[in-house]
């Protein structure tokens, strides 16, 4: 007989995860399924997903400070933001998509949908990109974002926050979450973090200043681990 | 080694703004070298060349002109092939966005071939489908089926495993003729009488 070796991934914990329907959060209630989701087996469908080990990015794609120069170096703190991708294992992830997103030193987004009254900075993007290394780790260079006003209370306010995105190994494995900064007082105030239930779950999307990986008289740097489902390897007898 | 699992980082709302990260040219910026598109299939794929479009509607009736979305499919011989290169002619996966005006996704594909369930039984063709926007809070993950599988879709573990039959055609993209080859539409209700199945897995 045929020892076929097939991969599954530990089911998603989803009282770690905010819930669909969140009405602090008003958005979410009007976009919310009703009704349960429907539970089904692991099929490769759901246990593969796009491999990034072969992709070819640009020279600047992970370093924000660089990567939307045009007339100087963008406004503000300069940071470095790094970490290891690892599954619940504390396996490493390597060939991950790491892809991130954030306003600009004065809380301002370059998108066309974004008209709050901070400025753009010519010189800032706010978007950048890495593949995991070998060992699951991703670094990014960039200016620390700043808080911004949105309209859901009468008077909401983002922390600071980097949005990040975690495509591969698996469409199981998808994750779309947001990185926080320690410290920051606006945190416990906002209803997308409060929609994450366990505060310990809050303290792993919150970044940690690390002194150690900072260089001296250029950047500070804040560590942010990522955990993703594990990965099983089974045995079965086809 | 121990038995102690590491609980998986919580995921957050990608947004309002997910297109200056992962779309960039819907959120009107400059795009670089490589993007995930939707043009998974370039015209010398092998299979049959199809259009995917759809709309995504809340429960209020609205459309949802804000949201992305990754599909991941098997190529015309039911294969995955996980390696994602921009110049091969068809990679698995790929990205849209619903537009702002029309608030309409579209992708370029080649219909999928049938995969082998865990049990060995073939699953019917079919696109995983995850969607991302202000306003969900952790993606949803649907599939995509195709009308013109009646036979396959009515023995597919998946489809058979939602209870209430009547639900499972909030699954089954509607086959139209386009100018230039066969357009699939498949409309995606988040709430409201016709939610569409959303699974976890
Ligand atoms: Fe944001």
């Amino acid at each position: 007989m045929d020892a076929k070796k097939i991969r599954r991934y530990v089911p998603r914990d989803r009282n770690r995860h905010p819930p669909a329907y969140f009405p602090a959060y008003k958005t979410t209630v009007a976009r919310s399924p009703r009704l349960p989701l429907i539970s089904i087996r692991q099929s490769l469908t759901e246990v593969t997903g796009p491999d990034f080990s072969q992709l070819q990015l640009g020279p600047y794609d992970n370093d924000l400070i660089l990567n939307f120069r045009h007339t100087g170096l963008p406004i503000g703190e300069r940071i470095i933001v790094y970490g290891q991708v690892r599954d619940q294992y504390s396996k490493p992830v390597p060939n991950a998509l790491v892809e991130i997103w954030q306003a600009n030193a004065g809380g301002r987004y370059r998108h066309r949908n974004d008209n709050y009254l901070a400025p753009l900075d010519p010189n800032f993007g706010g978007v950048g990109r890495c593949v995991t290394d070998a060992q699951g780790w991703y670094r990014f260079r960039t200016i620390r974002p700043g808080p911004y006003p949105w309209p859901n209370g009468p008077n909401d306010w983002r922390p600071s926050h980097i949005h990040v995105s975690i495509t591969g190994p698996a469409i199981a494995t998808r994750l779309i979450t947001q990185m926080y900064f320690e410290g920051d007082p606006l945190i416990p105030q906002c209803p997308i973090v409060r929609s994450v239930g366990c505060q310990d779950a809050v303290d792993s999307m919150t970044a940690r200043l690390d002194m150690a990986m900072s260089m001296p008289m250029d950047c500070l740097a804040y560590r942010f681990d990522i955990t993703l489902r594990g990965e099983l390897q089974t045995y079965f007898e086809s | 080694m121990t038995n102690k699992l590491l609980p998986e980082t919580p995921s957050q709302t990608a947004g309002p703004y997910v297109h200056i990260g992962l779309a960039l040219a819907a959120a009107g910026n400059p795009t670089r070298d490589l993007e995930i598109g939707h043009e998974l299939a370039k015209p010398g794929a092998p299979g049959e060349h199809i259009v995917v479009t759809g709309r995504i509607l809340d429960g209020t009736g609205h459309l949802v002109r804000d949201a992305f979305l990754e599909f991941w499919q098997a190529d015309a011989e039911g294969r995955y092939d996980p390696v994602y290169d921009p110049e091969k002619p068809f990679n698995c996966f790929g990205r849209a966005a619903t537009t702002f005006d029309q608030g309409e996704w579209l992708i370029k594909t080649v219909k999928p071939g049938r995969v082998a369930a865990p049990d060995g039984r073939l699953m019917a063709p079919h696109i995983s489908v995850s969607v991302f926007a202000r306003g969900i809070n952790i993606h949803l993950q649907t599939r995509l089926y195709f009308e013109d599988e009646e036979a396959a879709n009515a023995e597919d573990p998946v489809l058979n495993a939602i209870e209430l039959a009547a639900r499972r055609k909030t699954l089954i993209a509607r086959r139209e003729e386009g100018s230039d080859g066969p357009r699939y539409v498949f409309d995606i209700h988040l709430q409201g009488p016709e939610e569409t199945v959303f699974f976890d897995f």
